[in-house]
């Protein structure tokens, strides 16, 4: 047993680090820096330099462009990629279509979709929640009915993250309505969000920004050709990509990233007639989510560790322990992130203050603040809500 | 990194966890606590056997050359039997402070001594009106001839009672608080002036208030540099805090085996217990606190070793923290989760319960330690 890190991925971490530092545009790094979320165009960009570089598929094999790395590996390069702060690479891209499409996908779709998908070429987006089917995914309704060399899709996709961005997008579709399980009745397609009778509808969240959507099928005509594995088994790929590979879910690095950003503020602004940074109490806060942060980091070492070792892919129960304490803390970083900004986190940042003369730092990085405590409050619903985690935990874990 | 046992290693917990299946049932226990010293000379013995009271010291020293890894897998399944033998004081305690500052000659009289079952010890460094700093010391040691005579009072030394020697701490110098200035000396339990007091603890372990008047030490009795204590007095308090991290553990994972068991057969309203989703939840809560507190409990056991002394004392201090905070919450949700029987003192959880407490206040409790890491946030 030892906790080191072997002088190989000390050297692959300072590689992954030196890269990030020399590679990073400068303009994406500062709206990191100050909390902002990536811009689409900030996205595509660093996608395609860490592609260039042969990073951008972190977790792919290498026949299928990706680095080949171990899961120690990609820990460390998701975690160097987040503390920089770089844009992460989309997740629908690299940890969803693309080793879905590795494991179940037809040569045609391979060659057609995964080099297009670690070059962000193409955006893809996830269907997978309808009003009626959340944490329950396998009530979803909307259907799929085959007529000849294709699919008609009807129905309605809902909390769908960037699809106004999206070229493409994966969806789970009803395909057996009288299957005897409602699981055993479910397709897996992949649908060009050109197709005709596709509308997206976007939903203010309530950071006051866009980033989510309704999307609603009328007639859609999909090529049965894009349908991924055999009819009515798409719930066994959805089961693989929900467990695809989970260790990165605990985005310790981005909650690194805010409690640093959080006491730099800490240093500019008062309390009661000094930095903030020197207040006991603010620092004993600190203190304990620097602790609750090594306490995930190890349990995520043993997961990664875990996982290099085991053959055959079942995700570790541990893996839900990540993503339950890992959004936890990431919804307590960007909290204490808010309480530092202090007033200065009440401002809605807009044009007002891209219009001073004067930047202002300390003020866009308060009001990017609130943004972003505000939006990952859904990072304890997204990917399985908590409570679904605890779930999984009850029956795998506990066996109850 | 790499979280792989050795063969060694499993056969070490097996062999342990064998012994303890054995002959350290709750019903047992009752039996040890109820002996004369509070605990059993036999299973002393078959530890001597079993090779785990040498198991840190270099085999030269009739040891078994093991690591902190190896005293982590052995006090985990303590915690999980509940062992009420003098194993912390004497082996992890004493022992680092005889291993890292003992001479040849100290570490030859004393660790196959240890290691035979011979010979136990207790580190009386506590004093009472120093709470949790450490450096807090006004025993004093003055020299006298060809030694020492110390003078103070040291509270709440564990198994103080049942030592025949202690490693006491002492000023020969400096202020009450200056690091510098404190000397160990080994000390005749016996000796003329030592005074003690023993009495149960609240988890039924053993502990001594010991008062020292006029006591002589030899020179030959001080164990490493004179005025120079203090950096060994953190390293056995490091140990102290791994071992017991480790121990805890093994508690909370008894505590939630017990608790799953009983919401699987407790019936209320018709059912199981365990099939609302309101006590489900709470398990699946206690689960992920015992495997937080496992990871902490791994990094003080991997952080004892560590030489950037820094390093070391940020871990093992996080750890610490993060330990103490998961056995609480584990503690109190079992006994909730049992309601009126997790009260009883027949019963085990309660047991459980108040070790962890007590593990919680050995060496500094998380508020001590949160508040030293804070002085650290830059």
């Amino acid at each position: 047993m030892d906790l080191a890190f072997t002088p190989e991925e000390i050297a692959f971490r300072d590689e992954v680090r030196a890269f990030i530092r020399d590679n990073l545009p400068t303009d994406i790094r500062d709206r990191m820096r100050l909390g902002h979320s990536p811009r689409k165009e900030d996205q595509i960009r660093w996608q395609r330099i860490l592609n260039k570089k042969g990073w951008a598929a972190h977790s792919w094999p290498v026949e299928h462009g990706g680095p080949g790395w171990s899961a120690i590996q990609r820990m460390i390069f998701l975690q160097e990629n987040q503390v920089a702060p770089a844009p992460e690479t989309l997740s629908f891209n690299i940890t969803m279509i693309g080793p879905v499409l590795i494991q179940f996908g037809t040569e045609a779709q391979k060659s057609r979709f995964l080099a297009r998908a670690a070059n962000l070429d193409d955006w893809w987006c996830q269907g997978f929640s309808e009003p009626g089917a959340g944490s329950d995914l396998a009530a979803l309704k909307t259907s799929a009915k085959r007529e000849g060399d294709h699919y008609i899709v009807n129905g309605q996709k809902i909390w769908t993250s960037t699809a106004h961005n999206a070229d493409w997008c994966f969806v789970l579709v009803r395909t057996n309505p009288n299957a005897a399980k409602r699981q055993e009745g479910i397709s897996f397609l992949l649908v060009d969000m050109k197709t005709p009778g596709i509308t997206v509808r976007p939903i203010i969240s309530i950071d006051g920004a866009h980033h989510l959507n309704e999307v609603f099928f009328d007639n859609v005509k999909v090529p049965v050709d894009m349908r991924v594995y055999e009819e009515n088994r798409g719930w066994d790929v959805a089961k693989y990509l929900l467990g695809n590979e989970r260790t990165g879910i605990a985005r310790l690095g981005k909650s690194k990233e805010r409690v640093k950003a959080a006491k730099a503020m800490a240093r500019e602004v008062r309390f009661n007639g000094k930095p903030l940074i020197e207040d006991g109490s603010f620092r004993q806060r600190v203190a304990q989510l620097e602790v609750d942060m090594k306490a995930l980091e190890i349990t995520q070492y043993r997961v990664v560790s875990a996982y290099a070792k085991q053959k055959d892919g079942r995700p570790d129960p541990l893996s839900s322990v990540l993503k339950v304490k890992g959004t936890e803390l990431l919804q307590a970083t960007t909290e204490l992130a808010v309480d530092v900004g202090g007033p200065m986190g009440m401002p809605v940042w807009a044009q007002e203050l891209a219009e001073l003369n004067e930047p202002d730092e300390l003020g866009e990085a308060s009001s990017a603040a609130t943004g972003s405590y505000l939006f990952l409050r859904a990072a304890s619903i997204y990917g399985g809500t908590n409570e679904i985690q605890k779930n999984i935990l009850t029956k795998a874990v506990l066996r109850l | 990194m790499d979280f792989d046992l050795s063969d060694d290693q499993r056969l070490l917990t097996d062999s342990v966890t064998r012994l303890l299946a054995d002959q350290y049932s709750f019903e047992a226990r009752k039996g040890y606590v109820k002996e004369a010293r509070g605990w059993s000379a036999a299973l002393w013995s078959q530890f001597a056997e079993l090779g785990l009271l040498g198991l840190p010291f270099a085999e030269e020293y009739g040891g078994f050359g093991g690591g902190p890894v190896d005293t982590m897998l052995v006090m985990e399944q303590f915690g999980r039997a509940l062992v009420l033998e003098p194993y912390v004081a004497t082996v992890v305690l004493a022992g680092t402070a005889i291993r890292l500052a003992g001479n040849a000659d100290q570490k030859q009289a004393l660790l196959p001594k240890i290691a035979e079952g011979g010979l136990k010890l207790a580190f009386a460094h506590g004093e009472r009106q120093a709470r949790y700093d450490l450096t807090d010391v006004m025993t004093t040691a003055t020299r006298d001839g060809k030694g020492w005579v110390l003078d103070g009072a040291k509270a709440v030394v564990t198994h103080g009672d049942c030592a025949e020697r202690l490693v006491v701490s002492a000023r020969t110098g400096g202020e009450r608080d200056d690091a510098a200035g404190i000397t160990l000396f080994l000390v005749d339990a016996g000796a003329p002036g030592v005074a003690r007091r023993g009495y149960a603890v609240r988890d039924e372990q053993r502990a001594a208030d010991i008062a020292l008047s006029n006591v002589w030490v030899a020179d030959t009795d001080v164990l490493g540099e004179v005025g120079a204590g203090f950096p060994v007095i953190e390293r056995v308090v490091e140990a102290g805090i791994a071992a017991t991290a480790a121990e805890s553990v093994g508690a909370m994972a008894a505590m939630n085996d017990l608790t799953l068991e009983y919401s699987r057969t407790r019936e209320q309203f018709g059912k199981a217990i365990g099939s609302y989703q309101v006590v489900q939840h709470r398990l699946a809560d206690m689960f992920m606190a015992m495997e937080q507190g496992r990871s902490m409990a791994m990094l003080a056991t991997m952080s004892v070793n560590e030489p950037d002394p820094v390093e070391r004392a940020r871990n093992i201090a996080m750890a610490k923290v993060g330990v103490g905070q998961a056995g609480r919450y584990v503690s109190q949700s079992a006994v909730q989760m049992h309601g009126g029987i997790g009260m009883t003192e027949e019963y085990a959880v309660g047991h459980y319960f108040r070790r962890c407490m007590v593990i919680e206040r050995l060496f500094g409790d998380p508020a001590y330690w949160l508040a030293r890491l804070a002085e650290d946030v830059g």
